[in-house]
C-alpha cells in the first residue's frame, strides 16, 4: 500500500500548491483587479460586508505570514467567505449546490465515453485492418478536434431547437418539485443527454485509441499465441487474455483525463446554462466574485485529486505489480 | 536510419502531407486574407443577415461580416497558438532534459513540481489566472503556457532517461563535455521527433484553451479571435435566434488546424515509430500475396528498445486528441 500514501502524498503537496496561488493572487496581481471590485461595491455593500471581503482578500495591512494563518484557520473551519454576487450567501452554500450536478455530468459521461471508448478500442485491435479499424479512428479524431462547447452548441442547435427532441437548458424542468420520484429522475436524465453525448462525443476517440494501441501490442505477446493454441474461443482470448491485461495503461489515463473532462464539462454547462460549478464559476468571473472564483476552484482541484486518489486505489488492487515494486 | 531523413519521410507521408497542406491553407489565409476582406469589428448590414453573395457568412447579431471576422480571427489565434506551442516545448525539454539528465534530488524535486501541475485541472486554474490578470494577448500566452509546460517536461525526461545511459552520452561525458553542451548537441537532436509532436500536441491544446477561454469572456473581448467570435455569437442568441452561420464557421476552422495538426502528428508517429512502419510493410506485404489478415495470422514486431524509444510520441500523440 505504500505506492497509494505515496500517491497521497502527491495530491496533499499538490492540494498545498492549489492553496497558495488561491492566497496569494488576489494579493500579488498587478492592476490591483480586487481593488476595483471593492470601487465597484462601495455604497452598495454594508460596511461590515465590506470589512469582511476585504479580510479575506488581504487588505487588512497584515503581514503575508499572519494573513496566510487566518486565512488556513478560516478554511479549516469550512469558511470560504461570502459571495459577492449572492451577497450575503456563504460561498460554501453557493458551491454545494452547483457541486452535484457537476459531479453527476461529468461522471455519467466519464462512465458512457470509458466503457464505449475502450470497448470500441477491444473490438477494433481483435479486428484491426477492418472497416470500423479503418473508419473510426480518423472519425474521431476529427470529432475530437472540435472544441467540446462547440459541439455542445450544434447538438443543441440540431436535437434542442431544430427537432426539439430535448430540453434546452437547466438540469431540470422549471415546474418539477427535486426529489426520488420516477418523473423527476427521468427529467435529469432527459436534461443531461445532450451535454453528455457532446462530452462522449469529444472523449471517447481518446480511449479508444490508446485501448487499441495497448491491445495490438498485448496481442504479439506469446501467452496470446498459447491460448490460442490451446484452443480457447476467440471471445475468451479477446477478452480475458489480451483486453485484461490491456486495460490497466487506460485505467492510468482515466486519472489523467479526470482533470480534462471536469475542464470540458465547464465549458458544456455553460451552453446548456446546466446549474454545474463551470456555469456558477463564469458567473463569478462575469460578477468579478473573487471569493466565490476562488472557492470554485479549491472545489474542482479537491474533487479532481480525490477522484485520482480513488483510482491510484483501485490500480493497486488491479495490479499487483504496484503493490510489489515499492 | 539517417538521423535527419525522417523529416524527408514526413513529407512523403500521405497523412501527414495532407495535415501540412490544410494548415498551410489556413495559415495562407490568416496571413494575406485580411488584405481582401473589410474591417471585421465595422457593423457593415443588418444583423443575423444568412449567407448570401453580398456577405458570404452572414452577419453576426451586431451586424458584422461573419467572413471577414473568421479570416481575421485566424490570425490572433493561430499566432497564440503556436507562440505558445514553442514556448511550451522550449521551457518543456530545458526542465525535463535537465531533470532527467542530473538525477538525484534535482530531479526529484522538478519531479515532484511537474506531478504537482499535472494533477491541477489545467482549466479552472487558467479560468482564475485569467480573472486576475489584465486582459492581453501576452496574458493569455502566459496563462497558457503556465497550465501547458509540465505535460512536455514529462515526456522529455522520460526519454532523457533512456538516453542518458546510452554509450554516446557516456563518452561525451567522460570526455568532460560540458552539461549545456550535451544538453544541446547530444541530448535534445536524438529527441528532435519527439519534441516535434509534442510541439504539436501543445499547440491543438493551446489553441483548444484560449479559444476556451474566450468563450468564457476571459480575454481580450476587443479583438477579434475566434474564441471572442464565439463568445459574441452565444451571447448574441446565435442559437436561439437559429443564426447558425455566426458560430459553425469558426468551429469548422478550429477543427481544421486541430484535425490537420493530428493528422501531421499521426504521420510522424508512422514515420518514426519503427514498431507501426513494420506492422504497415508486413500488412501491405500479405495484402500482395492476396492474404488477409486475420487474428490467427503471424505477426511481426520489433521487440528490441529501439521499438520502444518512440511510444512517447505515441502518448503525445493521443493527448492532442483527447486534451483541450
Amino acid at each position: 500500500m505504500a505506492f497509494v500514501f505515496k500517491r497521497l502524498a502527491l495530491y496533499l503537496i499538490a492540494l498545498v500548491v492549489s492553496l497558495i496561488l488561491n492566497f496569494l493572487l488576489p494579493r500579488m496581481m498587478p492592476g490591483d483587479p480586487v481593488g476595483t471590485m471593492f470601487a465597484r461595491f462601495r455604497g452598495r455593500l454594508s460596511p461590515e460586508a465590506m470589512d469582511a471581503l476585504q479580510q479575506s482578500l488581504g487588505f487588512t495591512g497584515e503581514s503575508l505570514l499572519d494573513q496566510f494563518w487566518s486565512y488556513l484557520s478560516a478554511l479549516s473551519s469550512g469558511d470560504l467567505g461570502l459571495s459577492v454576487a449572492h451577497f450575503p450567501t456563504p460561498v460554501t452554500e453557493v458551491i454545494s449546490a452547483g457541486l452535484w450536478w457537476t459531479l453527476w455530468l461529468a461522471g455519467i459521461s466519464v462512465l458512457i465515453s470509458f466503457t464505449l471508448g475502450t470497448a470500441l478500442g477491444i473490438f477494433i485491435a481483435w479486428r484491426r485492418g477492418g472497416v470500423l479499424d479503418q473508419t473510426l479512428p480518423p472519425l474521431f479524431a476529427l470529432l475530437g478536434a472540435f472544441p467540446y462547447f462547440w459541439l455542445a452548441m450544434l447538438l443543441l442547435w440540431v436535437f434542442g431547437f431544430q427537432l426539439g427532441w430535448f430540453p434546452l437548458r437547466h438540469a431540470y424542468g422549471d415546474d418539477l418539485e427535486p426529489g426520488w420520484t420516477w418523473l423527476f429522475i427521468s427529467d435529469m436524465f432527459r436534461h443531461a443527454a445532450l451535454p453528455a453525448l457532446s462530452i462522449v462525443l469529444a472523449t471517447l476517440g481518446g480511449w479508444m485509441l490508446s485501448m487499441r494501441n495497448t491491445m495490438i501490442s498485448v496481442l504479439g505477446e506469446d501467452y496470446i499465441t498459447l491460448a490460442q493454441a490451446k484452443g480457447l474461443s476467440s471471445r475468451q482470448v479477446m477478452l480475458r487474455y489480451a483486453a485484461r491485461n490491456a486495460i490497466l495503461p487506460n485505467l492510468t489515463g482515466f486519472g489523467m483525463a479526470i482533470g480534462f473532462v471536469v475542464s470540458g464539462s465547464l465549458l458544456t454547462e455553460i451552453v446548456f446554462s446546466y446549474p454545474g460549478q463551470g456555469y456558477l464559476l463564469v458567473q463569478a468571473v462575469r460578477a468579478q466574485d473573487y471569493p466565490l472564483m476562488q472557492g470554485l476552484f479549491l472545489t474542482i482541484t479537491l474533487s479532481v485529486l480525490f477522484a485520482n486518489w480513488l483510482l491510484d486505489i483501485l490500480y493497486a488492487v488491479l495490479d499487483p505489480r504496484t503493490r510489489r515494486s515499492t | 536510419m539517417n538521423r535527419t531523413s525522417w523529416l524527408l519521410d514526413i513529407w512523403y507521408n500521405p497523412k501527414a502531407r495532407c495535415g501540412f497542406l490544410i494548415l498551410g491553407g489556413l495559415a495562407s489565409l490568416a496571413i494575406f486574407g485580411p488584405l481582401f476582406v473589410s474591417d471585421p469589428s465595422l457593423s457593415v448590414a443588418r444583423p443575423h443577415l444568412s449567407p448570401s453573395w453580398t456577405h458570404l457568412l452572414g452577419t453576426t447579431g451586431q451586424g458584422q461580416d461573419v467572413w471577414a471576422q473568421t479570416v481575421v480571427g485566424a490570425g490572433l489565434t493561430l499566432t497564440i497558438g503556436f507562440t505558445v506551442g514553442l514556448l511550451v516545448t522550449v521551457i518543456g525539454a530545458i526542465i525535463g532534459v535537465i531533470s532527467g539528465y542530473l538525477g538525484g534530488l534535482t530531479d526529484e524535486l522538478i519531479t515532484a513540481l511537474v506531478n504537482v501541475f499535472l494533477v491541477i485541472p489545467g482549466l479552472p486554474l487558467a479560468i482564475i489566472l485569467a480573472a486576475y490578470l489584465p486582459t492581453g494577448p501576452l496574458s493569455m500566452v502566459a496563462i497558457l503556457t503556465v497550465t501547458g509546460w509540465a505535460w512536455t517536461a514529462r515526456v522529455v525526461r522520460a526519454q532523457t532517461m533512456t538516453l542518458r545511459g546510452k554509450d554516446f552520452v557516456r563518452s561525451a561525458s567522460l570526455i568532460g563535455e560540458p552539461l549545456w553542451r550535451i544538453i544541446l548537441v547530444e541530448l535534445l537532436p536524438h529527441m528532435a521527433s519527439l519534441l516535434l509532436s509534442t510541439f504539436i500536441g501543445t499547440t491543438i491544446y493551446a489553441i483548444g484553451a484560449q479559444v476556451g477561454l474566450e468563450f468564457l469572456g476571459l480575454g481580450d473581448m476587443g479583438s477579434v479571435t475566434w474564441g471572442t467570435n464565439l463568445y459574441w455569437a452565444a451571447n448574441d442568441q446565435a442559437l436561439l435566434t437559429r443564426a447558425w452561420w455566426t458560430y459553425v464557421p469558426t468551429g469548422v476552422g478550429i477543427a481544421l488546424v486541430g484535425f490537420s495538426l493530428a493528422l501531421i502528428n499521426f504521420g510522424l508517429d508512422e514515420v518514426t515509430n519503427p514498431r507501426l512502419s513494420v506492422d504497415r510493410i508486413w500488412r501491405s506485404r500479405l495484402h500482395q500475396l492476396g492474404v488477409t489478415p486475420t487474428s490467427l495470422t503471424a505477426k511481426v514486431e520489433l521487440r528490441s528498445s529501439t521499438a520502444t524509444s518512440n511510444s512517447a510520441a505515441e502518448i503525445a500523440n493521443k493527448r492532442g486528441v483527447r486534451d483541450e
